[in-house]
Formats: structure tokens, C-alpha cells, sequence
């Protein structure tokens, strides 16, 4: 008896087919990255805390930046631009030629990385408008926290070759003792203007 | 000797591929099945700012969305141009952040009820007006940590 063989229909473009699809899939599916800028509030203030029992800060110890409702940028009394203003916090921080304008330097013994003169009181007041971009606002807030981990990489970097977020755990947070983020944002006030 | 050779020809296996593109589906329903859409549809527009020092919000559980911007074109006749905020699939007032969120939190596990992120994802045009009110709201719920949604910048 003579076979006659049904001829199969050829499937092996259908693993193609399928790769395609899935390909097609994997691009378009956006895994949406949550990435953002991390920032902690201050606890609320407590109705019954008396307003001028503040604590007092040095005038030299502070660094105001004002942002406008036209988004200008006024740090310590001058206009200045967004770009300059990681340079001038850095040097705000480190004080590094003691100068009686900018904060205290006092030298502190830090473990695994040993003596080295900080700017222990130093703060940096952000105040804004309530007119003012969140997008210049975010741009600020941005290049003062790249600030700090500038310096945080550069020390990183001269005491244990290695950038900050390399480090080990214990290394990461004498690195933060001495380069802490002291970020303070005012309480809101409207300044009026549009 | 024609004969044999015939036979000799038919034993060449063929390995099946049939199978393979069922394999190759169940890849694919895997990976449709796993990767989440978005959450919510949103009923505000928003570009998030650009910006350099971006931290990724590593575990999903922990991080709640607040979304800020104008409406979006179909909304508009009902609730104008204002930016607005939005709090899973509702429109909420500012005065009612601080509940929604002690809410949200509440509904949390309880070791992880420390450790929630609000996430801010608000549009690069709002003013900073709605953004501090949210701020002193959160303050207020006592959800310290907030992350600025923002996109990298090249």
C-alpha cells in the first residue's frame, strides 16, 4: 500500500512570528523608572513652640539663596545664574581658604579618615516664591544637593580612590560627617508679586 | 542495492520545531502578564522637570504618587486651567492631602509604614505655590520623605 504523505505546513517561521511580537512588546512597555530627587521634610512645627526661641546662627555661617517669581536666582545679596551656583555653594562649604566672610572652619577628628577642617555650622537657606517655576526651583534645589555630592566624590576620591557610592558602608558615612547635607528650606511666606 | 540505500536515506532525524513557538508565547504572555501598565489614568498633563542628581525609588510598594499639572483638554470644561492635584484617580483639594496620605499609609504594611516615599510628580510649569502647600500637607501627615519626580538630563 502506497503512503501518501499529507504534506505538513511549514512552522518554523512561527518561532519568528512570535520573537517578533515580543520584541515589540518588551520596546513599547515602557518599565516606567520611578527616578526623582530625594529630599527630606522637616517634622511640622509645634503650635506651641514660641516663634523667636530660634536657635541662633551666624550671619557668616549662612547662605540664602533666593529664588524670585521671575525665577531669578539671588544668592548672598548678588544676582547670580543657575550654572555658578554649584561652584559658589562648593566654595561656601569648604571655606577652604578661611575666609572670615564664609563659615567657620574648625578641623575635627573623623575615623578612617582622620584630621581635616570642615565647616561644622554651616547652612543653606533655600527660600522661594510661591510664584516661582517648579522647574527653576527643582534646577536649584538640583545643583545644591550636586554640590554636596561633588565634594562628597572628591573626598571619596582622595582618601580611599574610589567615588562615594563605590564605598563601603562604614567609609560612606564618615564621608558623610564631614560633607552632611544641611539644606534648610524657609517657611513659606508669600512675597506678593505675580 | 537501490533498495537499501532508499532506507538508508528515510532515517535522517528532523528535530521538531513545532513546539517552539509555543515556548516562544508563553515567553511573551509572561512578560505581558508581568510588566504593569500605568497605574492610574491621569487626569492632569505633566512633563516632569529635568534634572541631573536623580535617585531611582527602588522598591514600588513603598512609593505614593502625587500628581500636579493642568487637566487635561477633555477635563477642562469642568474643572478650568488651574493646575490641580491628583491623588490616585481622584481630583483632591490641597487641604485634603494630608488625609489621603495618612490614608495611603494606613493601608501599608506596618513594617513599611515608615519608610513611604511621596513621590511628587508635578508638572515643570506649575508654580511653587501649590508645591509648598503640598509640602506643608505632607509635613503634616508626617510623610517626610518625598522624592521630585524629574527625568535625567543628558
Amino acid at each position: 500500500m502506497a503512503k501518501r504523505s499529507v504534506p505538513s505546513i511549514n512552522a518554523s517561521s512561527m518561532a519568528d512570528i512570535s520573537f517578533l511580537l515580543l520584541v515589540f512588546f518588551l520596546v513599547t512597555t515602557s518599565m516606567a523608572v520611578n527616578k526623582g530627587l530625594i529630599r527630606k521634610l522637616p517634622p511640622p512645627l509645634d503650635k506651641d513652640q514660641p516663634i523667636d526661641t530660634q536657635i541662633k546662627i551666624k550671619e557668616r555661617d549662612v547662605f540664602v539663596v533666593l529664588i524670585n517669581s521671575q525665577n531669578q536666582l539671588m544668592v548672598e545679596g548678588k544676582q547670580i545664574s543657575v550654572k555658578d551656583l554649584r561652584s559658589k555653594t562648593k566654595e561656601f562649604i569648604t571655606n577652604e581658604y578661611n575666609d572670615p566672610n564664609l563659615p567657620i572652619v574648625s578641623t575635627v577628628n573623623v575615623p578612617l579618615i582622620g584630621q581635616i577642617n570642615i565647616t561644622k555650622d554651616h547652612v543653606i537657606s533655600l527660600q522661594n516664591d510661591r510664584g516661582t517655576d517648579y522647574q527653576s526651583y527643582l534646577e536649584v534645589q538640583n545643583e545644591l544637593v550636586a554640590a554636596y555630592n561633588e565634594l562628597r566624590d572628591e573626598l571619596a576620591k582622595q582618601k580611599f580612590g574610589k567615588y562615594f557610592n563605590e564605598l563601603d558602608e562604614a567609609s560612606q558615612l564618615a564621608v558623610l560627617k564631614v560633607y552632611p547635607q544641611k539644606i534648610s528650606e524657609a517657611e513659606p511666606k508669600n512675597y506678593g508679586g505675580d | 542495492m537501490a533498495k537499501i540505500r532508499k532506507k538508508g536515506e528515510k532515517v535522517v532525524p528532523e528535530i521538531s520545531t513545532a513546539s517552539l513557538p509555543d515556548i516562544i508565547f508563553m515567553l511573551l504572555f509572561f512578560f505581558m502578564a508581568t510588566t504593569s501598565m500605568k497605574e492610574v489614568s491621569y487626569m492632569v498633563k505633566f512633563t516632569v522637570p529635568e534634572a541631573t542628581e536623580l535617585q531611582k525609588l527602588e522598591k514600588k510598594t513603598l512609593v505614593r504618587h502625587i500628581y500636579v499639572g493642568k487637566p487635561i483638554a477633555n477635563l477642562v470644561k469642568l474643572h478650568g486651567t488651574e493646575s490641580r492635584i491628583q491623588i490616585d484617580d481622584e481630583f483632591a483639594d490641597v487641604n485634603q492631602v494630608e488625609e489621603l496620605i495618612t490614608l495611603e499609609r494606613e493601608s501599608m504594611n506596618e513594617v513599611d509604614k515608615p519608610k513611604l516615599i511621596v513621590s511628587i510628580k508635578a508638572d515643570k510649569e506649575t508654580k511653587m505655590g501649590v508645591i509648598t502647600d503640598i509640602k506643608q500637607e505632607l509635613r503634616k501627615a508626617y510623610a517626610l520623605k518625598i522624592s521630585y519626580a524629574a527625568t535625567q538630563r543628558q
